[in-house]
This record gives structure tokens, C-alpha cells and sequence, in this order.
């Protein structure tokens, strides 16, 4: 064998071990390469909605989204809606939409909870968490904030209020 | 590339030990036994002992050090028992942990200890930056030691040395020298030793005047098969990195619920779930247990169903069912490259809560059973006569709220609540009425309707791991292929006996890599059954 | 159920004959010298005998595997005590291959007593044949076992010659650092045997001393309760912050230092500490008797055998446990561990120790053929894998909890 040829191999042999090296570490930083990521599309979906027919992600194209997972139980969740529904009244016309994302709950529990806090934007049910899931879901709230392209924009884990609302509304309307 | 001559006129390449053709120690003359080269490369060069230039060639030199290997070996070796001061990350009685819950865990389980230890990141060791590059340091080893070896030891092996140089026999740790028997012939005796030495499954060489036997040479290539299945091994584990190699899933199934296994187009039904218990008639001896049971096994019977309608998530499924039967621990239910292991149960739980309404104010007659599922409560019921339930509200794990008012802690009937109003003669009569930890209260003082509480539907919630690994097969390869190399290699040796003449003296030699006491035995046996007048001196090497 | 009662008899019968192998074979090693005696004839004489009785003692103890195992319906390997036996049974297994291929009487006289002190550390943990648990329920449970345990007790042989090379090789005339950590692993043998006659003496005479701790901890169901601390041998360390609710045989001497928080942390330390204990005192006493280095006073047995050929019968012994081992141990278990929970390794620390040993010897295989260590540093390098393997089964089974730990001490 001589010189050259051995160089070359040596260099194939490291550098294929070189790439193993990153692909190891790199997936063991990146533990979940289908979480959902500010600037990847926003999985598509489609649920029930409360009181109405079935409703998809992608039939709000060409909208700004704002989806918010959320549970009775919660209370910075209570907290936000008003803040959500005031926002949702404000932009709806401009092109907006907020969706509710309940996780896993009745008919029976939502219904009362929703009146009661006067909301009137869709409310999904996600009733075996099978989007809470998909979309990895921590704690919540959750909030993502859709273009109208259907890319997500931003995510924002806990409670929101009305300017940081507005403020990143601003981004995702058409 | 610079050549070195022997004096048989052979040339060698830089860094030889042996020469390749004769055998014959290059650079040291030797007269002690001692200063001998090792035979573990039959003297071969080494390539990666000999080029130290280009900054490429040095990194693989590195490599290529078993003193390196055995260093990273150590390495791990200290660094997995770290792992295992106190629990993984994964092991810690923590339910669904933020960072923050993680932390206190320690910090409360195991004091200033367990906080420097979390501080330190060794509550993830084994998947750590450090601990995954020494891994593949192990590997890149493997790999370049192998290499290194295996092509010169390829070299020596093929052609076996017969006629060797007197140093060279005289250098093995097995030598004998001796005057030729009188009247002897250098033919009959070399043919009556390879006769013996046939029988015992040696090999021979031989020319007029000198005889090699060799047997279980294919052992000399058990290290480096070994280190293939090492290899293969950690390429399978590096597989599973790979999108779509690897799942791990876990669905918690109330018993007649059927639910969609996350990542995958698949749903799974828990028809039922059932723990049973070692009945003491079972029992090989008569137990003390404290009134407590053994359990014989848990057991999820199951229907697979793959979803025709996956494409998008969360919409109506349409299942066509796959698979069915049970799955029990240690019998996964299998199907293409998904598993469904029984791996917890929550027994007994809150399904629905069941009433009877009674009529208060005509001797208690009971007027129809009134079933609340707590999963999913029913927006009305009709119990015929003109009687219709409606549930309110319900709050399934209920707290009283810091406003006063009532809220849920929870989305789990764990202790839930259940407003109800009953309506009867065409909505002329309305009552509500409030069930709460046992008890029902009457929005009236003197209520019409009254309800009885009966049994409650209880029921089993499995928890199913739902696992795929395309990986494992390789990896199992990767394990039988590394079996196959060990043994090869310590369960067999590779023995090779020289007897040659030189002048009027016959010269005996023999080399093993392990197991000299058999190889002794050998000899002794051969000079025995020959006749030869030999006594072997066995050299300790130090 | 008679079976088993037969098998209690005959795990009993094997242990009094492994006892009195040992016994004949020191007379074997250390009567050579006797006055009137042909040495060689007296060795061959009784190592002989204790040959036998050791040959007797490993029928009875296979008639105890197979009667338990039929008694129990199971293969004698699933709690502590069944998994100490089986593997006292493979080192004797593996004593008698090796004996049959090197006929070397001394080998006796160190696994023997070797033998007699492992089935002693079983009969602690409790006999009771329990019925299994569903995770237990699967053939790999008799494979994976009894495999690493004949890898193990394949290994515990190599210990045992690698031990007697060093005290054949180690010159005593003179203190060295050699002698020293000699006579430390020495001790450390005499450590084990402390444990095992505190642990069976204290849990005999059922005098337990509780603690209950005074802060409130977060227990398995999620409730908040007063954890408790149950000291089967007399308390010397007393948990941090804790009262003694049941008094034993002894008040504590002092406490645990506060970061030593683990819910049983203390009472490993007790128990450590007693171990250490009375291991200490042991050595002592044999030391005041015979007045030099242990090593010194068991050299002239080993006396005019050939290290190199105790060196061979180690390595021997390491390169055939090694394959076993890495079968029993890491491969079946992989297999196991896959069909039972989906993964074939989950970095649990008993899957990790495995690891440990595996990695040591394979460190030992490499230095041994690549950078030819043998003799003295080969020999060492045996002794202190023997050493991981008993943590790997001590240790890790008492101390560290994890998926595998059958029963707590």
C-alpha cells in the first residue's frame, strides 16, 4: 500500500467515525426530533368541537392562529381567558382566531366552565389528549401562535396577558 | 518505504520484529531469552508504529493503542459506577418531573450529596455529552486497534514459517536441543512424528529436513471477530437514533376504552383487565405473609386496530382490528415491529357512580337507576315516565376554590362531584340535587325525589409500554457474532510444534498462545512415542 | 412439599461436608511437615479424602437444586438466598472442572473454604420457596441466571488461584507494600466472614432496634408519613434526627452525620461498620495467636507449587468464566430484559454493574495478552475483579435498589 492511498483511508476510516461522534451526541441532546419547533409547520389536526361540528387546523389557513391548551383545573388557565377572549374579540375580523384546546375532559365539565367565563372563540376536545400529545404538552397553559401559513411562530408556556397577547398577535396576523 | 534486509536475503518492512521469511530476530541478537519479540504479531510491522508524521496519522496511532483502549475501558468503567451512587434521573419516584422537582428530589433525598450530584449532571450520566463520546471513543477504537492487527497477522498466517532460523526456535518458551539418536534417520523420524502429531489433530508441513505441525490456527482470528460483533453491537445501538428505529410509548387503558397509541396509526382496547393471586393451595410451602399475596399474574386482554383514517390526527378513527388476546408480563403482544407490554395497573378506580331515584313522597318507590359516567357524564337521561335526569355540572376531582366557588383539581374522578337535576311531569317539577364524598344534598328542604347510592362502577386502568425497535435484531447479531469470537479465541489456541535438523543436532520448539500446560503435554507426549532424545526446557518469561 | 423439606436436608448434608473438605484439605496443605511424614504421600493421602468429600458434597447440593426445583416449580434462582446456593454450587462446579484438568491439590484448599463461606452468606437471607412473581414468570429467568452464575463461579476460581499465587509469590521476610495489601484483601475476606456470623447470629436472636425518623418523608404511595429504620444487628450509628421507638440490645454510640440522608443510609452504615468490625477483631485475634502476616502463615502450604502454573490455572480459569459470563450476565439478560420490558438495557444498576465486571475483565483479557501483564500484576487484577463481583452481588442487591434487588438485610 502505499503512502497517499493509506492517508486516504485513514481519513475515511476517522471521518466516518468523526460523524458517528456527532450523530451520537446530537441525538442525544435532541431527544425528540417530532417535537413541534418555533418555525416548522404546525402539525395538522382535527377535533370536536364543543356544541359543533369537527374542526381542522389546516381549515384556518390563511388565518392567524393563537391555540391554547388548557383544563379546568388550572388556574392561570382561568386567569388567561378573558384575556383570550377580549384579544379574540378584538382581531377577529382582522384575522384571527383563538382555539381553545381543552385536555381530556367531559362534555359536562367544559360546557358549564366555558359559560361561565362568558367564551365565545372555538373550544376543541381533546378528549384522549392524543393532541396534547402530539403537540408535547407540559404544563399549561401552553400557547402557540400560528401564522397564517400555518408555521409556528411562537410558543409560550404559562399564563398570558393582554399586551403580551396583542403584542404577539401582531406578528401572525394575515 | 524504507526496507530492511535479513541476511536470508528476505527484505522487510520497517518495523518487522521477526523477519517474514526466516524467523530470525531483526536488530537484537539475542542471546538471552528475554529480549526474544513478543509472537503476538509473529513479529510482524505494525503499520501504525511506524508513521508518526501527519497530525491524521498521529490521531490514529492514538487510536490504535491497546494501552489507549484499556484506558478508555477504565474510563467508562468508573464513569458507569458513578452512575449508579444514587438513582438515574429515569428511576426516581417522580412523577412527570420539571427540572425544578427533579432537583428537590435530590437535594431532599440525599442532602448536600444528592445536590452536587444533580449539580454535576450525573442524575443523566449514561446519556451525558461525556459518557456517549467515551462510548464512541470505545468504538473508534475497536475499530482502528482491529484494523491495525488484523492485516499483518493476515500476512504472518499465510504462509507458515517452516524453515526457521535457529534463534528463532531457539527464542520460543518450549525448546529442546539434542544430539541425533544414533543410527537414526532424519526421514522415518520426521515421518513417525508427523504421524503422531496427525493423531492429534495437528496439521503438517514439512520439508526433508524440518516439520511444522499447527492446529486451531482460525482461534488466532477470535479477537477480531469478537471485536466485529462489538462493533455491529454499537452500530445497532447508534441505530436506534435514527427516526423511526425506535419508539417508547406508554398508554394508561380504563377497561373498555380504546385509545390512540401516540407516534403510531394503531389504537389499543383494554376489553379487560384481571390481577390473580397465588391461592395458598398453589404455594410449595406454607407462608408467613403478613396478610399480604403474591401475585400470579397481570394480564390486559387487548384488540389492536390499525387506523385507516391516521393521516390526520385527532379525527374520527376508522379501525379495522389486527390483533387480539392477551398480554401478560414477559409475553408482549407483538405485531410487525410494535410490542405492547403490560407494564402497570391502577385497580379499582372510580368508573361511574350509580343511583337509584326514589319517589320520597310515595313510599319510596323507586323509579329508575341513574348511571353517571365519570368519564364522560351523560348530558341527560331519560328513565321513562316522564323523568329525565340532566347533569349540570361536575367537578371531577373537586376542591373548593379560593373564590368560593367550586373547581376541580384534576382531570381524574378522583373525588368528584355531580350536580344533577331531575325533571318530571313535563317540567312542572324540577329538583337539584348535589352528590359529593358519599353523601347527596337536596337543593329543597322537603324534596319529591331522593336518591339512593348504589355500588359504584369500579374499574382497572392498565398501563401499557407500546415499544418498536428495529434495532434489536442487528444487536443480537452483533452479541451471537461477539460469542462466536470469544470462544474461538478462548476456547481453542492456536499450537504450532517446529522440529528441525541442523547439522547432527535435532531441534524441537513450540508455541501456543495459551494454555502451555496443554501444549507441555503435547510435546511430551510427541518426544515420548519418538523417541527423541530431548528434555524441554520451559523459559518463564517475565 | 416434602421436596423441599428433602432438599433443606441435603443443602445442609453438602454444607458439613464442604466444611470438612475444607478442614481435610488445610490438614492436607499444612500437616505435610509433620514429623514422620512423606510429604508428598500425606498430600496425595488426604488431599484425596478431601476430594471426595467435596465430590460428595456437590451430589447432595445438586440433589438440593433438583429437588427444590421440582418442590418449588421453579428453577432454584429466584430470591437471594436460592441465587447465593446456586452460585456456591457453579463455583464448586467449576472447582471440580478445573481440578479434573491440573489435579493440583492446593486449588481444594482455597475454594473449599471459599465454597463453605458463600453457602453461609446464603443461608442469612431467608429460605422460604416463594412462589413467583409475574415478572419472574419466564424461561430466560433459569437461563439468564444460571448462566451468569456459572460465569461467576467460573470467575471465583480464578480469584482463588490468582489469591494463591500471590501468597506463594509475595516474599514475607520482609514488609513490603505487597504484603500489606495482601493482608487487606485478607481481612476483607475476614470482613465477609464478620457479616455473615453477625448477620445469621443477630437474625436469630430477633433483637431489632427501630428508629423512626422525626421529619416527615414523601413514601411509595405519595403519602407523608415518619419513615422507620429496623437495625437487625445492635445500633452503633443512629439515624440523623430520629428517635428510637423499640430499644435494642445496645443504645446507639453516636449519630449519623446529617448528610448522610437516605432512608436507610444509616443502617447500611451500621451494618458496614460492624462488618469492618468485627473483621478487624478477627484478623487481631488470629494475628496475636500465630504472631506474623497472615500471607507469611499460609505461604508454606502453597509451598513447591509452580506460580507459573497457579498464574495459568487463573488466567484458565478467567478465559472460560469470561465467555460464560458475558452470556449469562449481559447477553441473555439483554434478551430477557427486551421480551420482559421492551428494552434489552435501561442503564439499571444492577444491568451497569454487570457492565462493570464485564468491562474489568475485558481490561484484565487486553492487559494480560496485548501488554503481558502476567504473574504478580495478573493476579492482582483477579482478585480485585473477584472483589467487583461481590459488590455487583452484594452491594448492589442491599444497597442500591434498583429492578433487581430481591431482599433487603
Amino acid at each position: 500500500m502505499n503512502k497517499s492511498n493509506r492517508t486516504y483511508i485513514r481519513v475515511a476510516v476517522l471521518g466516518l467515525l468523526l460523524v458517528a461522534l456527532v450523530f451520537a451526541l446530537y441525538s442525544s441532546f435532541v431527544k425528540d426530533p417530532n417535537a413541534v419547533k418555533v418555525g416548522k409547520a404546525a402539525p395538522n389536526f382535527s377535533l370536536q368541537q364543543l356544541n359543533g361540528p369537527d374542526m381542522a387546523l389546516s381549515d384556518l389557513k390563511g388565518k392567524g392562529v393563537v391555540l391554547n391548551f388548557w383544563g379546568t383545573w388550572c388556574e392561570p388557565c382561568k386567569k388567561e381567558l378573558p384575556a383570550l377572549q377580549q384579544q379574540y374579540d378584538q382581531f377577529k375580523d382582522k384575522g384571527l382566531v383563538v382555539v381553545g384546546v381543552n385536555i381530556g375532559e367531559s362534555t359536562v365539565a367544559v360546557e358549564p366552565f366555558v359559560k361561565q367565563f362568558g367564551v365565545n372563540f372555538p373550544i376543541l376536545l381533546d378528549s384522549q389528549s392524543q393532541i396534547t400529545k402530539l403537540y408535547r404538552i407540559g404544563p399549561i397553559p401552553t400557547t402557540f401562535f400560528i401564522s397564517p401559513d400555518g408555521d409556528v411562530e411562537e410558543i409560550f408556556i404559562g399564563q398570558l396577558n393582554e399586551a403580551m397577547i396583542a403584542q404577539k398577535v401582531s406578528k401572525i396576523l394575515p | 518505504m524504507d526496507q530492511r534486509k535479513c541476511e536470508c536475503g528476505h527484505t522487510n518492512p520497517i518495523g518487522t520484529l521477526l523477519c517474514e521469511s526466516c524467523g530470525k530476530p531483526l536488530d537484537i541478537e539475542i542471546e538471552e531469552q528475554t529480549a526474544f519479540p513478543d509472537m503476538r504479531y509473529e513479529g510482524m510491522a505494525r503499520r501504525s508504529q511506524t508513521y508518526t508524521k501527519k497530525v491524521i496519522d498521529r490521531v490514529w496511532n492514538w487510536f490504535s493503542s491497546v494501552k489507549i483502549a484499556i484506558g478508555i475501558i477504565i474510563v467508562i468503567l468508573i464513569g458507569s459506577a458513578v452512575g449508579t451512587i444514587f438513582p438515574q434521573q429515569q428511576y426516581i419516584p417522580v412523577p412527570v418531573p420539571t427540572e425544578a422537582d427533579v432537583a428537590r428530589f435530590y437535594t431532599e433525598t440525599y442532602g448536600k450529596l444528592g445536590t452536587i450530584y444533580y449539580e454535576l449532571g450525573f442524575h443523566n450520566l449514561y446519556s451525558s455529552w461525556w459518557f456517549v463520546t467515551l462510548l464512541v471513543m470505545l468504538g473508534t477504537s475497536l475499530v482502528i486497534c482491529s484494523l491495525d492487527r488484523v492485516i499483518p497477522l493476515y500476512k504472518a498466517l499465510k504462509k507458515p514459517r517452516l524453515n526457521q532460523h535457529k534463534s528463532f526456535l531457539k527464542g520460543q518458551k518450549l525448546f529442546a536441543e539434542g544430539p541425533m539418536p544414533e543410527g537414526a534417520k532424519q526421514d522415518e523420524l520426521l515421518a513417525n512424528a508427523a504421524q503422531v502429531l496427525r493423531k492429534k489433530g495437528y496439521r503438517i508441513f514439512s520439508t526433508d529436513r524440518a516439520l511444522m505441525a499447527e492446529k486451531g490456527r482460525f482461534s488466532r482470528w477470535g479477537p477480531y471477530t469478537n471485536h466485529i460483533g462489538l462493533i455491529l453491537f454499537l452500530i445497532g445501538v447508534l441505530m436506534r437514533s435514527i427516526p423511526g428505529f425506535f419508539m417508547d410509548e406508554y398508554v394508561w387503558v380504563r377497561e373498555g376504552q380504546t385509545v390512540a397509541i401516540p407516534d403510531t396509526p394503531y389504537y389499543v382496547k383494554n376489553v379487560s383487565y384481571h390481577t390473580e393471586y397465588w391461592s395458598e393451595s398453589e404455594m410449595p410451602e406454607k407462608l408467613d405473609l403478613k396478610g399480604g399475596v403474591i401475585p400470579k399474574s397481570f394480564q390486559t386482554d387487548a384488540i389492536l386496530y390499525l387506523n385507516k383514517n391516521a393521516d390526520l390526527p385527532g379525527a374520527k378513527p376508522d379501525l379495522i382490528e389486527v390483533k387480539s388476546g392477551p398480554i401478560v408480563v414477559n409475553h408482549p403482544m407483538e405485531h410487525e415491529s410494535l410490542y405492547l407490554y403490560q407494564s402497570g395497573v391502577q385497580e379499582m378506580q372510580l368508573g361511574a357512580l350509580n343511583f337509584n331515584l326514589i319517589d320520597q313522597k310515595n313510599g319510596n318507590k323507586e323509579l329508575g337507576l341513574i348511571k353517571v359516567d365519570l368519564y364522560d357524564p351523560p348530558k341527560e337521561q331519560d328513565l321513562g315516565n316522564g323523568i329525565k335526569v340532566r347533569t349540570l355540572d361536575y367537578f371531577p376531582d373537586f376542591i373548593m376554590g379560593a373564590d368560593g366557588k367550586p373547581a376541580t383539581q384534576t382531570n381524574l374522578p378522583k373525588n368528584p362531584m355531580v350536580a344533577l337535576e331531575i325533571i318530571a311531569d313535563n317540567g312542572k317539577i324540577s329538583e337539584k340535587m348535589v352528590y359529593l364524598q358519599g353523601s347527596v344534598i337536596t337543593q329543597k328542604t322537603d324534596p319529591q325525589f331522593g336518591l339512593v347510592i348504589r355500588k359504584p362502577d369500579l374499574i382497572d386502568i392498565t398501563g401499557l409500554n407500546v415499544r418498536k425497535d428495529k434495532a434489536v435484531p442487528l444487536i443480537y447479531f452483533g452479541s451471537f457474532i461477539f460469542m462466536i469470537g470469544v470462544a474461538m479465541g478462548f476456547f481453542w489456541q492456536h499450537r504450532r510444534i517446529w522440529v528441525q535438523f541442523q547439522e547432527d543436532d535435532v531441534m524441537l520448539a513450540g508455541h501456543t498462545n495459551k494454555n502451555w500446560f496443554g501444549l507441555r503435554r503435547e510435546v511430551d507426549g510427541l518426544i515420548e512415542q519418538t523417541k527423541l532424545p530431548l528434555t524441554v526446557e520451559e523459559k518463564s518469561k517475565a | 412439599m416434602q421436596f423441599i423439606q428433602v432438599s433443606d436436608w441435603l443443602l445442609d448434608i453438602a454444607f458439613l461436608l464442604y466444611v470438612l473438605s475444607s478442614i481435610v484439605f488445610v490438614i492436607a496443605m499444612t500437616g505435610k511437615n509433620w514429623a514422620g511424614r512423606d510429604p508428598k504421600q500425606h498430600e496425595a493421602k488426604y488431599g484425596r479424602i478431601a476430594y471426595w468429600l467435596a465430590v460428595i458434597g456437590f451430589i447432595a447440593q445438586t440433589g438440593y437444586v433438583v429437588t427444590r426445583w421440582i418442590g418449588g416449580g421453579h428453577s432454584p434462582t429466584s430470591n437471594m438466598f436460592e441465587f447465593m446456593a446456586f452460585l456456591d454450587f457453579c463455583i464448586i462446579l467449576a472447582y471440580l472442572i478445573i481440578y479434573r484438568i491440573y489435579k493440583l491439590t492446593v486449588i481444594g484448599a482455597f475454594v473449599l473454604p471459599l465454597g463453605v463461606i458463600m453457602l453461609a452468606y446464603s443461608y442469612v437471607f431467608p429460605k422460604d420457596v416463594t412462589p413467583l412473581i409475574p415478572s419472574l414468570q419466564s424461561y430466560w429467568l433459569h437461563i439468564h441466571v444460571t448462566t451468569a452464575a456459572l460465569g461467576e463461579g467460573i470467575l471465583a476460581v480464578g480469584f482463588a488461584a490468582g489469591l494463591m499465587y500471590l501468597i506463594r509469590t509475595v516474599p514475607q521476610t520482609v514488609s513490603t507494600k505487597s504484603t500489606k495489601w495482601l493482608e487487606v484483601v485478607l481481612a476483607v475476606v475476614l470482613m465477609l466472614v464478620g457479616f455473615i456470623g453477625m448477620e445469621s447470629t443477630f437474625a436469630r436472636m430477633d433483637q431489632k432496634t427501630v428508629f423512626e425518623m422525626n421529619k416527615e418523608t414523601q413514601n411509595a404511595m405519595g403519602q407523608m408519613e415518619k419513615a422507620q429504620a429496623e437495625y437487625t444487628m445492635p445500633a452503633l450509628v443512629a439515624p440523623a434526627d430520629a428517635t428510637i421507638i423499640k430499644q435494642g440490645p445496645m443504645s446507639p454510640l453516636f449519630t449519623a452525620p446529617t448528610w448522610m440522608e437516605g432512608k436507610d443510609a444509616a443502617r447500611k452504615l451500621n451494618t458496614m461498620l460492624w462488618s469492618v468490625l468485627t473483621g478487624v477483631v478477627l484478623y487481631g485475634v488470629l494475628r496475636l495467636i500465630f504472631r506474623k502476616r497472615l500471607g507469611a502463615l499460609i505461604q508454606p502450604s502453597v509451598e513447591g507449587i509452580e506460580p507459573e502454573l497457579l498464574d495459568e490455572i487463573s488466567y484458565r480459569a478467567i478465559s472460560i468464566g469470561y465467555p460464560v459470563f458475558t452470556l449469562g450476565a449481559l447477553i441473555f439478560a439483554m434478551i430477557w430484559a427486551q421480551e420482559a420490558w421492551g428494552r434489552f438495557w435501561g442503564w439499571d444498576p444492577k444491568e451497569v454493574w454487570a457492565l462493570i465486571v464485564w468491562l474489568f475483565y475485558s481490561a484484565y483479557l487486553h492487559l494480560r495478552l496485548s501488554r503481558g501483564w502476567i504473574g504478580a500484576k495478573s493476579a492482582w487484577m483477579s482478585v480485585i475483579g473477584f472483589v467487583i463481583i461481590l459488590i455487583t452481588l452484594v452491594v448492589v442487591n442491599l444497597v442500591i435498589a434498583g429492578l433487581h434487588s430481591y431482599a433487603g438485610v
